[in-house]
């Protein structure tokens, strides 16, 4: 039965804008601060206190719009969104409706098919409540009210689970990379509402859709419209027509409920904020703001195939993050070998950085530290396992990569009368080698090479070994 | 020595400069008449440090240092501005303990000017209203009647300045509130361009529509501490800057002033209109061009202000909600009850009357045609009256239907009441400056008051134009 239907799926997705201040005052956009730190008249609300627009979050709303192709309105206009609730100090939000900063853009899903943005618009975050218990009652935290928050919309594009996460996956890094928020879904810096409706396969009429509010990882949006799609088309089966509703997801409980029904919706009552003058947005701005629009993650996964002839997989793993990417491209600049950086970052710092979730790949190492290990490796500085067992040591912690080598011994740190005395053992104990000499001179003193850092157990200084026994086995050559 | 009595600001001013009197001296004159007309409920709280703060001003004159241009002058806000760790209530039970915790940038202005503020004024409720009936403390009494309202909502500055509680008062004008008032009491009355006084500070009652602006015995009083208050403010992004006045008028002959026909064919049906007829024939002997303008845009003006301003204050005021500030209803037992318990019990009726209004205006079905209907008619006024002063230099208008009415006379018929702002509203509306200055008193001895305004932006026009016609008016 599922097969006979469709879904029909839009996004409204909120980012925390990483702006140094918060949207209309100069309060600090911090979070984890102690509650109420990072507070003043405006941002609470007080009676007589003005909005100021900051200019930072209005530059960085346009380049979020530019990573997905929006236009920017030459006018943007501010308007109220009036409703009562406890961590909304003025009883209004500052948003916009009519005149959002950016109209229409999309992104394309690696099917091909392009997934139809409507807007994004600038408004501020409402401060948060802190339940407590009963007897204690509730607390507000205005610190992450007058947060600037952009709500970028999709036309109902999606079709399924898999495709809203993708579309997600993507827009979210467009904005890490764009510098434009962090996205961290844990600290709410990133919440996603669901509308959806499901019909019958050529339908041309939309059916009933709820909305699915404040879902705040990637999982719960997939597990949400999973849900929800699935009730839909048993409720329709049953014959049962879909209320429009806005409904809450549980992500525990696996389900959702309904929080309110059309009837109860709130009139927001909109109209121009008269604190705020309509904005201006010329086309210098905008140029600006492209100027500065720093290589998104498909630019650089291109890039890196094209100049450091990376495999196609490899790059992409490479620039899922933006850390990563930078790690890398910072390492392959130190050391000249994208290659090899490639190779290790893939293989182990991933890998590292897997076992500890939510930390960035420069808290597992410091492009310093994986560059040396690197050069190392390839000058046989370390042997393999040497390097690996540093980079072991080195990892999550401040520690100079080079230093932490030489105290563990991973250096030669042998006398020059010790190394020789070492090359003149090995000579004596290996005469059929010896004799060999004449016949294939490189593969014999890549033999002695081994044995000296095996009986030296990798302390040897590799140049100083090899020529030594170069010079040493001069006289058997013939 | 120099009379404290009517003396005027800039005179106090100089006088104090000059020592030959003290700021203390000042303060406790002021104070002594708040004393002496208490029942006329004027004033919501002298300020206790004011004395402390005259002998300061004092020592430093004393002992030359430099100080400000208003040093030791005692003036008085409306009581719907906030000055850094004083009360300000609104005049609202909801605001009855709200200690401010920052001060408004008009106010922050004179303090800088070294003025010193005595006390806050009594008002309608969050400045809404017409008779200073309205107010939570009880009203506040006519300056020159017990039996008459003081008019509103600046009801308690007006009176203060009139009667000598200090030497200048600042009030708010949002459709008429400090020139009716300043008319009603016989003192005059800016309302400066919409952007050229920060609101920062100024608890709002339509934000689009507000302006501050000084109640003084005279209109030179008017313009010295006007020039004091405007100018940008980084916090209040609609302020603007004066533009630097290049007029020069030094006369009224050949002054073209336009008086609007729709409001003379209301104004002629006045017991008053003779007062007002009698100015225009001044005008006329002094060789003023009086021209009538037709405006039939004028008429569209009191239901459009009555739909924004409602609107605007339904949005202002949401944030007395029973969660933060006073009045949390004791009976509520749900984050619903804490709204409707707290904001029935908190608000007086004719708040609540524009809240609901406003709310009506704002919600989804309506908007169109309400809100966004009455902005249309705001912007053709706004394009009439630049039409208009490209013609004319000035227009006239008396500032009030009559003289003050009597207490609980209009408090039973909201819409009569709301009539009363006829012949000011259009200035907030149309954003310009306008002035009220005395113009004789009624048969019963209420004063009355005439209006001048001007274009945006020409303020110091209008305070040229406005002293030149209290010349001849003895103002
Ligand atoms: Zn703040």
């Amino acid at each position: 039965m599922f097969s006979d239907y469709e879904v029909v799926i839009g996004l409204e997705v909120h980012a925390e804008l990483k702006t140094k201040t918060k949207v209309f005052c100069s309060c600090k956009n911090e979070f984890g601060s102690e509650p109420n730190s990072n507070c003043c008249p405006v941002c609470v609300g007080m009676p007589g206190a003005l909005p100021v627009l900051s200019k930072e979050a209005v530059f960085l709303t346009i380049k979020a719009g530019l990573t997905i192709g929006s236009q920017i309105s030459p006018l943007a206009v501010f308007e109220r969104k009036n409703y009562f609730y406890p961590d909304l100090a003025k009883a209004y939000q500052i948003s916009q409706l009519e005149k959002p900063i950016c109209v229409g853009g999309g992104i394309k899903l690696k099917s091909g098919k392009n997934i139809r943005i409507n807007r994004i618009h600038l408004e501020e975050d409402a401060g948060k409540l802190i339940h407590k218990s009963e007897v204690i009652g509730t607390f507000i935290d205005y610190n992450r009210g007058g947060v600037p928050l952009i709500e970028m919309v999709t036309e109902p594009d999606i079709s399924s689970a898999e495709e809203a996460v993708e579309f997600l996956t993507k827009y979210r890094r467009n904005l890490i990379f764009a510098s434009v928020a962090d996205c961290k879904m844990q600290e709410g810096g990133m919440r996603c509402d669901v509308n959806l409706s499901v019909r019958k396969k050529g339908d041309k009429k939309l059916g009933t859709r709820t909305e699915m509010k404040n879902l705040n990882s990637f999982k719960s949006v997939q597990r949400a419209i999973t849900y929800e799609a699935k009730r839909q088309i048993e409720e329709l089966e049953k014959g049962n027509a879909i209320r429009q509703e806005t409904r809450k997801w549980d992500d525990n409980k696996n389900r959702s409920f309904t929080m309110r029904s059309k009837e109860e919706a709130e009139d927001y009552r909109y109209f121009p904020d008269p604190d705020l003058l309509p904005v201006r947005i010329s086309e210098k701005t905008i140029t600006k703001a492209k100027a500065e629009l720093p290589e998104l993650s498909e630019q650089k996964r291109e890039r890196y195939v094209r100049e450091f002839s990376l495999p196609k997989y490899d790059a992409e793993i490479l620039t899922n993050e933006l850390d990563t990417a930078l790690l890398f491209e910072e390492a392959s600049r130190l050391t000249n070998m994208p290659k090899q950086v490639s190779n290790f970052i893939m293989t182990y710092v991933l890998a590292k950085k897997k076992e500890r979730d939510n930390l960035s790949v420069f808290d597992v190492i410091s492009a310093d530290n994986l560059a040396y290990i690197i050069k190392a490796i390839s000058t046989n500085e370390l042997t393999r396992p040497n390097a690996l067992m540093l980079f072991d040591m080195v990892c999550f912690t401040d520690k100079d990569a080079k230093s932490e080598a030489v105290k563990s011994g991973f250096i030669s740190k042998l006398s020059e009368a010790e190394l020789e005395s070492v090359v003149d053992f090995l000579i004596e104990q290996n005469a059929q080698a010896v004799k060999d000499y004449k016949l294939n001179q490189v593969k014999v003193e890549n033999f002695f090479m081994g044995q000296l850092m095996k009986q030296t157990k990798g302390k040897a200084d590799v140049n100083k070994g090899r020529t030594l026994i170069n010079e040493k086995l001069q006289k058997y050559k013939n | 020595m120099v009379s404290l009595k009517d003396i005027t600001t800039i005179k106090l001013a100089e006088a104090i400069k000059s020592q030959q009197i003290s700021s203390e001296q000042a303060v406790t004159y002021y104070l002594s008449n708040i004393k002496k007309y208490e029942h006329k409920n004027a004033v919501l709280e002298v300020f206790e440090d004011a004395l402390l703060k005259a002998k300061e001003i004092d020592k430093k004159i004393k002992a030359r240092e430099s100080v400000g241009a208003l040093a030791g002058v005692p003036f008085i806000i409306k009581d719907n501005m906030l000055c850094y760790g004083k009360k300000c209530t609104c005049a609202s039970k909801f605001m009855e303990d709200f200690v401010s915790p920052y001060t408004a940038t008009a106010v922050d202005r004179l303090l800088k000017q070294d003025a010193i503020v005595i006390a806050r004024a009594n008002m309608d409720e969050f400045a809404m209203g017409g008779s200073c009936e309205h107010s939570a403390f009880g009203a506040c009494l006519n300056a020159v009647s017990d039996s008459h309202v003081s008019g509103g909502s600046s009801g308690g500055s007006a009176v203060a300045v009139a009667l000598n509680m200090c030497s200048f008062a600042l009030g708010s004008d949002t459709g008429g509130s400090i020139r009716q008032p300043a008319s009603f009491n016989g003192v005059v009355g800016f309302k400066p361009s919409y952007g050229t006084v920060s609101r920062f500070g100024l608890v709002a009652f339509a934000s689009s529509l507000d302006q501050i602006g000084p109640i003084t015995k005279t209109i030179g009083d008017a313009e010295f501490v006007y020039s004091f208050l405007s100018g940008i403010d980084e916090h209040d992004q609609t302020t603007i800057s004066l533009p630097i006045s290049n007029s020069k008028i030094s006369s009224l002959k050949g002054l073209k002033i336009g008086i609007i026909k729709q409001v003379l064919e209301i104004a002629q049906n006045t017991p008053n209109y003779s007062h007002f007829k009698k100015i225009i024939d001044v005008l006329k002997n002094c060789g003023a061009n009086i021209q009538i303008i037709d405006m039939k845009e004028y008429d569209l003006a009191l239901p459009a202000y009555y739909i924004i301003a409602p609107s605007e204050v339904a949005s202002n005021l949401g944030r007395f909600d029973g969660i933060k500030y006073t009045k949390r209803a004791e009976q509520a037992k749900d984050i619903g009850s804490v709204y409707t318990l707290s904001r029935t019990e908190g608000f007086g009726e004719e708040v609540k009357r524009r809240i609901m209004l406003g709310n009506f205006c704002l919600s989804s079905g309506y908007y169109d045609a309400y809100y966004k209907n009455a902005k249309r008619v705001q912007k053709l006024l706004k394009n009439k009256f630049d039409e208009v002063f490209k013609s004319v230099d000035a227009i006239i208008l008396p500032t009030t239907l009559g003289g003050a009415f009597k207490l609980n006379e209009k408090t039973e018929e909201p819409t009569s009441m709301w009539a009363e702002d006829m012949f000011t509203i259009f200035a907030n509306l149309a954003e310009l400056p306008a002035i009220s200055i005395p113009n004789g008193k009624t048969a019963d001895g209420m004063p009355l008051g005439v209006q001048v305004a001007c274009k945006k932006l020409d303020d110091l026009k209008l305070l040229k134009i406005a002293s030149l016609i209290g010349g001849v008016l003895n103002v």
